[in-house]
């Protein structure tokens, strides 16, 4: 029974140095990503709608300009990320069929935006 | 004031969901409330400190580091529920037994409380981050505060509704069948909390195999719903799981299973018989 106790330390053990070896061989950077901008100012995206290409891996970098943190969400594009106030957060979307996709500020969510897949 | 009422509910929804169901697994050990409620207090005080750090921990890993943060707590977490339904599965016959014979509560329980203390803070480490995080730029805001923190503080007595419902109803279960049921509903927890940590592996483009999303369930049942959100946290739904997610899940099932029933005694044996066994195998 001891023997078991240990194994599945030993198993923990092994997870994590997985995960820190992946961690370590991770470059977090999508290659080949299409970078699209994006900034929140007074409570409305900036711009409002943003364009990226169709079947290509995207990154977006959304500056929070206000001095409130917001949560970039978006059902349609399986996102769901704080940003705190005055900082930039990163997101990276697999690639993505032609269409529109919409997003939202989950703490204000007046706040809307729309991603035109093209 | 809704809106944060809302807002407040659904994260403590999740966490009271996960929170009632380990109530009901520790219903006879003693002490349970001090490890509980220690794990509720460090997942607190660990979401203050979280949300400070936002910024911080968003720049980290190249922009990736709220991905990586959630993807760390809930393979512990998942690592821990499967530590727990294993060493159950081993001991948990003869903790029932001792309890029935010497009517005292089990002291020995303890061991695993650890690992379910530490589940319960990461369920409201990681739900815990984003109320602070909204209450804090309510407050910060300074105009509607009074009426948001009403708002929230309904949402939590709403949440904390929830738990105590879900231990209730656990607890209407008889007891010979309760032990069957929780270890299926923490095997099911674990296996959806591995999954989610992948996804979250996945968002941070560090694991990108296997990433064909293999369905679209979402008319059905939508993610964002009360119920899709209850089953995504109690067993891990997602109405759009990538390939990955679903052998992550499997894999976990299988490895508890695996485990429960390796390590399962096959018989009742009196304590007084496995022992004379063991000495005259040793002896010999």
């Amino acid at each position: 029974m001891r023997s078991l106790m240990q194994t599945t330390k030993w198993a923990g053990v092994a997870a994590l140095v997985a995960v820190a070896m992946l961690l370590n061989g991770a470059s977090s950077a999508q290659e080949g990503a299409a970078v699209v901008h994006l900034s929140v100012k007074n409570h409305q995206f900036v711009p409002a709608e943003i364009k990226g290409p169709a079947n290509r891996p995207i990154t977006l970098r959304i500056k929070n300009l206000d001095a409130k943190p917001m949560e970039f969400e978006s059902v349609s594009l399986r996102v769901e990320k704080v940003i705190a106030g005055n900082s930039e957060g990163i997101i990276n979307l697999r690639p993505l069929q032609p269409g529109r996709y919409n997003f939202l500020d989950d703490f204000n969510q007046s706040t809307k935006g729309t991603l035109v897949i093209q | 004031m809704l809106a944060a009422l809302i807002i407040v509910f659904r994260e403590v929804f999740e966490a009271g969901l996960i929170v009632g169901i380990v109530l009901a697994v520790t219903g006879s050990v003693a002490r349970r409330g001090w490890w509980i409620g220690g794990g509720v207090t460090g997942g607190i005080i660990g979401s203050c400190i979280v949300a400070v750090f936002t910024a911080a921990l968003s720049a980290a890993f190249e922009g990736v580091g709220q991905e990586l943060f959630n993807a760390a707590i809930l393979g512990i977490a998942a690592v821990m529920l499967i530590w727990h339904n294993v060493w159950m599965a081993q001991h948990g016959r003869e903790l029932a037994r001792e309890m029935r014979t010497t009517g005292q509560e089990v002291a020995s329980g303890a061991k695993t409380l650890l690992a379910l203390a530490i589940v319960v803070g990461v369920a409201v480490l990681r739900e815990g981050v984003e109320v602070v995080l909204f209450l804090y730029g309510v407050l910060a805001s300074g105009d509607t505060g009074l009426h948001v923190a009403g708002g929230g503080l309904v949402g939590l007595l709403l949440g904390a509704l929830v738990s105590w419902l879900t231990f209730i109803g656990l607890l209407k279960i008889p007891s010979r069948h309760l032990f069957l049921v929780t270890s299926l509903l923490l095997a099911f927890l674990a296996a959806g909390l591995a999954s989610q940590s992948i996804a979250f592996l996945e968002r941070a483009a560090i694991v990108t195999a296997l990433d064909t999303i293999v369905w679209d369930s979402s008319f059905i049942l939508a993610d964002s719903s009360l119920l899709g959100r209850a089953l995504h946290t109690l067993i891990g739904y997602s109405d759009q799981p990538t390939a990955m997610q679903l052998v992550v899940y499997v894999t976990t099932l299988a490895v508890i299973f695996t485990l429960m029933k390796v390590t399962t005694p096959r018989r009742i044996v009196p304590a007084s018989v496995t022992h004379a066994m063991r000495q005259s195998a040793l002896s010999r």
